[in-house]
């Protein structure tokens, strides 16, 4: 076992490591919303967008910032060394999450009243939606992996840079739908 | 390692291809079962229309299974799922072959085995690719079509074009691979599986890019532009696809090459202490971590339209093909900037070695990378000049573009200044260096013409461009690029390569260069179109068009003599010295070839990189490899140079 040979400043040092990793990783990752958000600019302006459920994108949008809160959470709970906190509150996050990709994929595509072809409105609908829902999906998966391996006794309040990680991989998800959200449901009008 | 007789199982690569051959069958069969349930036909041939069986949505999640296939066959992944299991895996993990060309052929996680994997396939790529242009240059050798049809060279020439691409960026990546590490004094990359997971993806990547060849090729140039992109035949979304996995790998390994010169660098080295080639790294890197995305997602937005009938470029239906070019240059031209930064990083680093005089103006020539890269981002328009994007953008683009040539001066001006009043000696790699130093000048002023709007509206789509780019590239990556083979050959092998035929590869290719890119932009400026197959013999450039296209064979018959040197002096060269360059940098101070583990004691910096012509050293390492115990708490043995003063003047 490697682990226990290395001490707890060889962890922390990798640990600042992984982070500059994964903070790379977002920056990159964020060129490329970036790079849709703008599209959608270029491509409607601010006049138009697709006819949506209202209802129903309220309620994802406030679930997935509900779902984030219960991230923090659990990151903290296990900073401070409470596995039964974290692993409720991570749990609540991975059922939120799955909530959240059932309601866009599931019912909101499903009841569109057009599909991704009928015009650009609708394939930027769905190419945004569809490249966040598959980020949301990979959190879901990345979330689980952490909860797995947390109940595997892998993790404690000194070593648990994977918690960290799925956290913070989990708020960017957060941070990107929170521009997306305006970008689909609010701003402009649907066409005529 | 015990040396038992192994299967070719146990060799990664094949093991990849097989694993690859499995993906393409379950994409196959996945979208086939998809489609039978919609109840649409699964078996698509069609004579006049799909020639490949398959439909289109098949081949392409084909495809992407394959990859995948490629990559979990390799290996080179089953830590992270170990990790994922909650196994425990080793900090450092060890390679399946301690050594032999097996090694090689499997999954590496050291940065110079994975930097000369990144090498070999990018002399590979752009073997291939220079074949490619020798079949078109032999076809507009003379007016007229002789050897290819007009669908075959718009396919050999496109596949030129993104075949080189993906080999500079391999070629790229085999600098930093190899080089940040060793000049940071580090022992390896920040993150060795992303980086050999990185290395992998180009392999299958580049299978598919090629396999478009066979499915029908594309004709829309480098650049894929809709809509004629959105037409194309099948050939084209392997090129995307191509394209978009090789992307990934610049993205990974960007990343892991900013952690590494950030996080990993050794005792007392500041970030003005690094070696200069280290920070054209990174500034690369920086490039290529965030503008990548966004050829990505325009290569995936074109995919779309064709697999899912979207509108992003078709007025049609609301869309707008200027918005790709937008998104398009937005990642390409940058990606000049990665294509060149690192050579160019290679000449300020190779210089002073070869003129023993100090870099000059250190801190200047370091930002510069930086300041090229951030005004990079700033000028992508000026490749749309005649697209019809709002004519108000012209002028912004056009400043923004030509200010890109204040860091590229300053860089000029340290060059000239360094070589000045040196003592110069003319190795090979010395000689190389110089003649990317002329051919990159050439480059850079053939540039302010295409970014004025006046005159770019006449060079625009004109061979003028082919010539432009072609010196750029071979004076900021292909002349670099081998100036940094010959020059860290003794260090990589152990053996020193043939100065006769280094010299002989460098005297057929420069002039050879010279007589091709100036033919080019000659022929350009007298009407002749880029991308086509025929022109008018009217245009009286049919000479010049000959002796490019013998200048085309010169190139790359000098090219096989260097690989042939480069091969034959790898196995039955004579030994190499130490240092055969009286170079200060920390890998010279190691044996040759270079030891597993770079450093075994730890390095310590005590000076400035390039004070040549001084006695100040630059580290302090025992050059035995003598394990001292808390080698930092002992004060520097005698027989060393002395430290250099806090504030050591000297560079400038
Ligand atoms: C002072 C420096 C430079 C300036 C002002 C400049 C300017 C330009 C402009 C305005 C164009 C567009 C021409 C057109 O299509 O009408 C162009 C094309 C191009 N440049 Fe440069 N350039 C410079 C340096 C470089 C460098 C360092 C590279 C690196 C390899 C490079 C690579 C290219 C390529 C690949 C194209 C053609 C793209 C295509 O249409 O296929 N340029 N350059
Ligand atoms: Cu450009």
């Amino acid at each position: 076992m490697t682990t226990e040979t290395v001490t707890l400043t060889d962890y922390q040092r990798k640990t600042n490591t992984n982070r500059l990793g994964l903070w790379l990783f977002i920056a990159s990752d964020l060129f490329m919303f970036g790079g849709l958000f703008i599209s959608r600019f270029y491509l409607l302006g601010t006049g138009v967008r697709p006819e949506l459920n209202q209802f129903l994108g309220l309620a994802i949008t406030a679930i997935l910032l509900v779902s984030s809160f219960f991230a923090n959470r659990g990151e903290t709970a296990m900073a401070y060394g409470d596995r039964k906190t974290f692993e409720r509150s991570f749990l609540i996050t991975i059922a939120l999450g799955i909530v959240f990709l059932v309601g866009v994929v599931g019912v909101e595509w499903q009841t569109a009243p057009y599909g991704p072809g009928e015009s650009v409105v609708w394939s930027l609908f769905y190419t945004m939606t569809g490249f966040h829902a598959f980020h949301v999906l990979t959190g879901v998966i990345f979330l689980f992996i952490v909860f797995r391996n947390a109940r595997k006794g892998l993790y404690n309040e000194e070593r648990h840079w994977p918690v960290e990680a799925a956290a913070v991989y989990w708020h960017f998800i957060d941070v990107v739908w929170i521009f997306f959200y305006p970008a689909l449901y609010l701003i402009g009008l649907p066409p005529a | 390692m015990s040396e038992k007789k192994s299967s070719i199982f146990s060799i990664g690569l094949i093991r990849g291809l097989l694993g690859m051959l499995a993906g393409y069958a379950v994409g196959f069969g996945l979208v086939s079962v998809i489609r039978l349930l919609q109840g649409l036909p699964v078996w698509a041939y069609n004579p006049s229309g799909n020639q490949y069986g398959f439909s289109e949505p098949a081949w392409v999640v084909g495809a992407i299974f394959g990859i995948i296939g490629f990559i979990l066959a390799l290996g080179v992944v089953s830590d992270w799922l170990k990790l994922m299991d909650g196994q425990q895996t080793p900090e450092h993990p060890a390679d399946a072959f301690p050594s032999g060309v097996r090694r090689y052929l499997s999954a590496s996680y050291d940065h110079k085995v994975i930097g000369i994997q990144y090498g070999v396939t990018a002399i590979l790529l752009l073997g291939v690719a220079g074949v490619f242009a020798l079949i078109f240059r032999t076809e507009l050798a003379q007016p007229e079509l002789q050897i290819v049809s007009l669908q075959t060279y718009n396919t050999i020439m496109s596949l030129h074009g993104i075949v080189m691409i993906a080999g500079i960026l391999l070629g790229v990546a085999a600098m930093s691979n190899y080089l940040v590490p060793l000049l940071i004094g580090a022992n390896d990359m920040a993150f060795p599986r992303l980086n050999a997971f990185a290395y992998w993806i180009n392999v299958p990547a580049a299978i598919v890019l090629l396999s478009s060849y066979f499915l029908g090729g594309f004709d829309t140039g480098w650049t894929g532009y809709p809509p004629l992109s959105q037409r194309a035949p099948l050939g084209m979304d392997m090129f995307f696809l191509g394209v978009i996995f090789v992307g990934f790998s610049s993205i990974f390994g960007a990343l892991n090459v900013i952690a590494t010169a950030i996080r990993q660098r050794a005792k007392g080295m500041g970030y003005f202490r690094m070696p200069i080639f280290v920070w054209s790294a990174l500034a690369t890197a920086l490039i290529a971590l965030t503008a990548t995305q966004l050829i990505g997602l325009s290569f995936e937005m074109v995919m779309f339209e064709r697999l899912f009938g979207m509108g992003f470029f078709a007025p049609e239906k609301g869309g707008d093909p200027i918005l790709f070019q937008h998104l398009f240059w937005f990642y390409s031209h940058p990606a000049v900037y990665v294509f060149v930064l690192t050579g160019l990083g290679v000449i300020s680093e190779i210089l002073p070695v070869f003129a023993r005089k100090p870099l000059f103006g250190y801190r200047w020539v370091a930002l510069s990378s930086f300041g090229i890269a951030l005004v990079g981002f700033l000028v992508w328009a000026h490749h749309m000049f005649t697209s019809g994007m709002a004519s108000y953008l012209r002028i912004p683009f056009m400043y923004s573009t030509l200010l890109v040539a204040v860091p590229t001066g300053v860089k000029f001006f340290s060059w000239v200044a360094t070589i000045w009043e040196g003592k110069l000696s003319f190795e090979t790699p010395m000689l190389f260096v110089l003649g990317a130093i002329s051919i990159f000048l050439l480059g850079g002023l053939s540039g302010p013409p295409n970014a004025t709007v006046a005159t770019d509206l006449h060079l625009q789509d004109t061979y003028w461009i082919v010539g432009h780019f072609h010196a750029t590239m071979f004076g900021g990556f292909v002349f670099p690029f081998f100036a940094a083979i010959y020059y860290w050959f003794p260090k990589v092998t152990g053996r020193m390569y043939n100065e006769a035929l280094g010299k002989l590869h460098f005297y057929l290719m420069l002039p050879a260069f010279y007589v091709q890119s100036l033919g080019q932009m000659q022929v350009g400026l007298l009407g002749m179109r880029r991308r086509i197959a025929d022109y008018d013999p009217a245009l009286g450039i049919t000479l010049q068009q000959l002796l490019i296209t013998i200048a085309a064979f010169v190139i790359f018959t000098s090219v096989v003599i260097a690989v042939v040197n480069f091969v034959y002096s790898a196995a039955r060269g004579p030994a190499a010295a130490r240092n055969p360059w009286r170079s200060r940098s920390p890998e010279f101070m190691l044996p040759s070839p270079l030891p597993v583990l770079n450093y075994a004691q730890p390095l310590v910096v005590v000076g400035e990189p390039y004070d040549y012509g001084t006695d100040y050293a630059f580290v302090n390492i025992d050059p035995d490899r003598k394990i001292a115990a808390a080698a930092e708490d002992q004060p520097a043995p005698e027989e060393q140079a002395p430290t250099a003063p806090a504030s050591s003047a000297a560079a400038d």
